[in-house]
This record gives structure tokens, sequence and C-alpha cells, in this order.
């Protein structure tokens, strides 16, 4: 999988009622509807903003907060490539892999907003065009890997009827 | 080698002797869902072809967000989760029972050495009764409804230790608050946390859950504590439906880091908008108008802040410039706050009293503030647009500071109105 897009920059400790407010999520569950309010705290114009593809890019603890799975599904179905930070909270992390939201840990200081990136998943490595270097990124856990080359936990329950990790 | 609280729970749930950082597929002893969660859990568990639950009797489903519903949209949700509990047959909490985590502290299915998952953050609250409870996603929450099981790394242990008795006119909140200030919002991420030390040990069960329940506001994947006589007896209280083992970490247990603390002389604090690490003494914001006063939700709506709220507001009225909105956590503390006359004295001091839920702190009702308002409130999340309006800031403390507020319409050290 690799992504060609443009990076819009965020800061530390972006919570999930930043990504999606509580005011819509709980609402309905047309996340088509729900990712037009993506970052709407933060930015109310960030949805527009978006060319399908792109790369939100954030410091660290990204997705702190509540446990609400519409947080990375609404930031998917903004047609967000994948999410970048030096850090993720745990539950996000786990919702984001669970439905197939790209997430990458790597060093976002050497992103700056608008830069142009190629993310590599399956290679594992990031190429900032605008300023011609190479990003290292930290490795997925191996439970984490199987999920999502399943295509998320729903397809890797339907594929093996159950869990099914290599321990 | 000893064992930390976690990994003891989640050896024992998966039947293998387990460290920090292993993986591990354990059994789950209970799972919850709210409905800002359960209505995608539902569709989760559709599409992962599940048409079953593994054991109705250890899954329970909670309206508590948008409690009773303020619009079809959420109605129809609302709906769509009674439709699944009729017809999988586990148990449905509906409008006006509660807070789902003080619904599942009192329904004796909760307890130490339990591991329970709950997909709302706060579920790490029942950590203070000595049970591995975490927050997850509805798609894990539909994977554990269909296997029973759900997958874990198992985190490293902090251990942080209170030392000395908090003082006349501080609360555990304003522990808590002090500790993710020391600790940042992010401090604890991927970590559990254990809380220990002879301050823990004076508190109640209720001023224990005030603790645990924030664990998440530091990052942590759990917030534990050992079980002891006040544990058991609120086990007992809530008349178990089953045996519980209590699980105490072992004296060489390994933990990542021990952080102690002198509380002692710990004053009221606050955390300001809108970082929840972002905590200072209540003495510096002392004098700051405020235009709303909240005291509610998961982490102080239980019948110990409602006394306290009382004693503080006495027979005064509160202050002609603020709203002040109380909510019981359950449909329990309700009916005993009624018995003890405690509504009657909020209602009398001009508080408007709201069904048991979480509305006034997640913004979907009950209390949205206007634009640049300033809120005081007991809840445990002070983001910007958290309340339901991104211009309001919100101000977090304990619930006497909050009554003391309510008094005086500024920010109030709660100690001039305790005899």
């Amino acid at each position: 999988m690799q992504f060609n897009g443009k990076a819009h920059k965020f800061g530390d400790d972006v919570n999930t009622d930043y990504i999606i407010s509580g005011k819509y999520k709980f609402k309905t569950l047309n996340m088509d509807e729900l990712a037009k309010h993506v970052m709407e705290d933060l930015d109310p114009e960030f949805y527009n903003k978006i060319t399908p593809g792109d790369f939100i890019v954030a410091g660290k603890n990204f997705g702190c907060g509540s446990s609400r799975e519409q947080a990375p599904l609404a930031i998917k179905h903004a047609r967000i490539a994948a999410v970048l930070a030096k850090s993720f909270a745990r539950i996000f992390y786990r919702n984001a892999i669970n439905t197939g939201l790209p997430v990458v840990e790597c060093d976002t200081d050497l992103i700056d907003h608008q830069d142009k990136l190629v993310v590599d998943l399956a290679a594992g490595f990031i190429t900032n065009k605008t300023k011609g270097i190479q990003l290292q990124v930290k490795p997925l856990p191996k439970v984490m890997l199987k999920i999502l080359s399943d295509g998320g936990l729903a397809s890797h329950f339907r594929k093996h009827g159950g869990f099914s990790f290599d321990k | 080698m000893g064992q930390t609280i976690i990994e003891k729970i989640l050896s024992n749930k998966s039947g293998c002797k387990v460290y920090a950082g292993s993986i591990v597929v354990a059994d789950v002893d209970f799972i919850m869902g709210q409905d800002g969660t359960s209505p995608l859990a539902i569709r989760a568990f559709r599409d992962m072809g599940g048409s079953r639950l593994f054991d109705p009797s250890k899954v329970a489903l909670v309206i508590d967000h948008s409690a009773p519903s303020p619009s079809e949209g959420v109605s129809n949700l609302h709906h769509a989760m009674r439709e699944f509990a009729r017809k999988t047959g586990c148990r449905l909490y509906d409008i006006g029972d509660g807070v789902c985590h003080q619904v599942m502290l009192e329904s004796g299915r909760v307890g130490p050495g339990c591991l329970v998952i709950g997909a709302d953050s706060h579920t790490c609250t029942y950590g203070a009764l000595n049970a591995f409870a975490t927050g997850v996603g509805s798609t894990d929450l539909a994977a554990a409804l269909i296997s029973g099981k759900m997958w874990f790394k198992v985190p490293p242990t902090i251990k942080i230790v209170c030392h000395g008795r908090l003082p006349k006119g501080t609360y555990s909140k304003d522990l808590i608050l002090y500790l993710i200030g020391q600790v940042s919002a992010d401090g604890a991420t991927y970590r559990a946390v254990e809380f220990t030390g002879e301050a823990i040990d004076a508190l109640s069960m209720e001023a224990r859950f005030t603790i645990s329940n924030m664990a998440i506001e530091m990052g942590a994947k759990a917030g534990l504590m050992k079980a002891d006589e006040k544990t058991m007896a609120w086990i007992d209280r809530y008349g178990s439906c089953r045996s519980f083992e209590p699980v105490e970490a072992d004296p060489d247990a390994d933990y990542e880091c021990v952080w102690e603390y002198d509380v002692s002389s710990l004053e009221p604090q606050v955390a300001k908008p809108h970082r929840v690490d972002n905590v200072v003494p209540l003495a510096e914001l002392a004098g700051m108008p405020i235009d709303q006063a909240v005291i509610g939700t998961c982490t102080n709506g239980r019948l110990e802040d409602l006394r306290i709220a009382c004693d503080i507001i006495g027979e005064r009225h509160i202050s002609p410039d603020v709203r002040f909105i109380v909510a019981p956590a359950s449909r329990n503390i309700y009916l005993q706050a009624l018995k003890e006359g405690i509504l009657e004295k909020l209602v009398r001091a001009g508080a408007a009293v709201v069904t048991p839920g979480c509305g006034p702190c997640v913004g979907t009702h009950n209390g949205v503030p206007s634009d640049g308002e300033k809120v005081i409130s007991t809840a445990n999340r002070n983001f910007k647009g958290r309340m339901g309006n991104s211009t309001a800031e919100i101000y977090l403390a304990s619930p006497a500071a909050v009554a003391a507020a309510a008094l005086t319409g500024k920010i109030t050290d709660p100690q001039e109105f305790i005899k």
C-alpha cells in the first residue's frame, strides 16, 4: 500500500472529541455524515481542505480521550490515507487498526504543514518529497499487522472464526 | 519472579504465567457497552457473522450518554440497542438507570480479580474494585461479544504511592487532578497504574472510584488498587451474584517505576481549559466568575459527592448569576439522595436536577453552555467543545469546589464553607 498526499499538521494530544465531537457522534451511524465534522473544533474548514489520500500529521498522544470508534472511522471516511504521529493513545491505536485506518509512528518534527509525502506501509518508509528526506517508521506489533493484513478485525474474525495469532 | 496485579489477572485469565510485554488472548468476565458505542458494536457484531452472544449473562448495554433521547437520530440508535438486547438476551439498562460505570459498580457483576471490558474509556473506574477493567472500541467489543475473549499486550506497571492523609476540604478529586498534572496526559500511556499508600487506604470506595476513573486521563490502560475490607464491603452490599478472588501484587513484582507523593498538605486543585493535565491550585483562580456549575458524571456523581455538595450549600441559595446542574450517577443514588433529603435541599438552593446520565459532560444535552461561558464541573474532561460548545471553557474540580462556586458565582475555596 503506497499513498501520495500532503500533510495536514496538528499539535500534541489531539483528543477524540476534537476528531469528532460528541454532539455529532451520538446521533448517527452514517460515517460520511460524521466525516464532514472531522477536526471541526480545531479547524472548522478542515474537511474542505482535504484532497483524498492526504495525511493527518500530529505530535504525541494522538487520539487520547474517549473510546469512540467514530474517531478513526470519521478520519477514514474523510478520505485521509493515514495518520502519522509521534505517539498514539492506546484505545485509538487499536480502534484504527481494527477498522483499517493505517496509523504510523514516526518523528513528525521532520514534516511541516503541506509537505508532500509518500507513505509506503508495506515497505515501512515515509518519504518527505518536499524536504527530500526519508523517515524511519516504528513497526506495528505482529498481532496488529496480522489484523491489518486481514483487512481489520471483522474480516480477521470472519476468516479465522475467532482470534488467530501465532504466539 | 513476582507479578504485578495486572500480570496476575492476565495470567489467570489466559492460563499462562505472563509478564509485561507478552501478548495474551484472555477470557473476559464481563462486557459493557453504552449508547455512544454499542450501535457501532452491533453493526460490527453482524459484520463478523455474529448471531449469538458467548454468554448473555456476562453482557450489559447501558443507555446513558443521551438519556432520555434528545433527537430522533438518537432514538433510533436506542431502539436498535433495545432490539439487540431483546434478541440476544443480554441485560439492557435503559434511560434513568444511570451512568454505565456506576451501574456496573452497583451490578454485583464486577469485582476483585475480574477482567472487564467496556466500550467506554472510563471503564478503568472498576480498577478501584481490584478488577482489570479497560476501555475498548466497538469492533473489539463485538469480537468479545462473540468469542468471550480479547487480546491484550500485558502492560508494564507504574506504582503511585500516596503518603499521608488528605487535609480537610481536599478530596480524592483534588488528588487525582494533582497526580495527572504531575504525570501529564500521556505519562502513563500503554501502562497500568497501581495506586497505593495510606492516603488511598483511608479513602472510601466512592472516593477511590474517582481516582481509578481518571487513570485514562494520564493515558493508562488500567488504574488498579488492592482489595481491602472496604472493597469487600462494597461487594457484599451490592449483593454480588458471584464470588471473587482478590489479587495482590507480589512483594518482588517488577514495576517500571515507582512514584511517591506526600499528599498531607495538598490544596484544592483545578484543571484549567482545555487540558486535564493543565492543573493548578484552586487558590490561583479564586474569584474568577463562572456561569454554570455541574455536579455529576462517572467521576463525581455518587452519593458521597452529593452529600459533600449538600453540606457546603447548607441552607443557602446559589448565586443568581449561576446555573447549577446536578445529575446523580445512578437511579440508586438518586433514590438514596431523595431519601436523605439531599436533593430537596439542592433543588431549594436553586439546582436543576437532571436524569442520571452523561449528558452534561459529553455535550449531548442537559446543559450545553453558550458562547464563551465558563463552567466548573466535577467531570473528568475539559476538552474544547466537550460540553457541546467549543468556545466555552471548562474547569474541573471536586464536588465541594463546584458547590462553593455555585454559591458565590466564582471559583471559591470550599474550605470557606466547611464547618
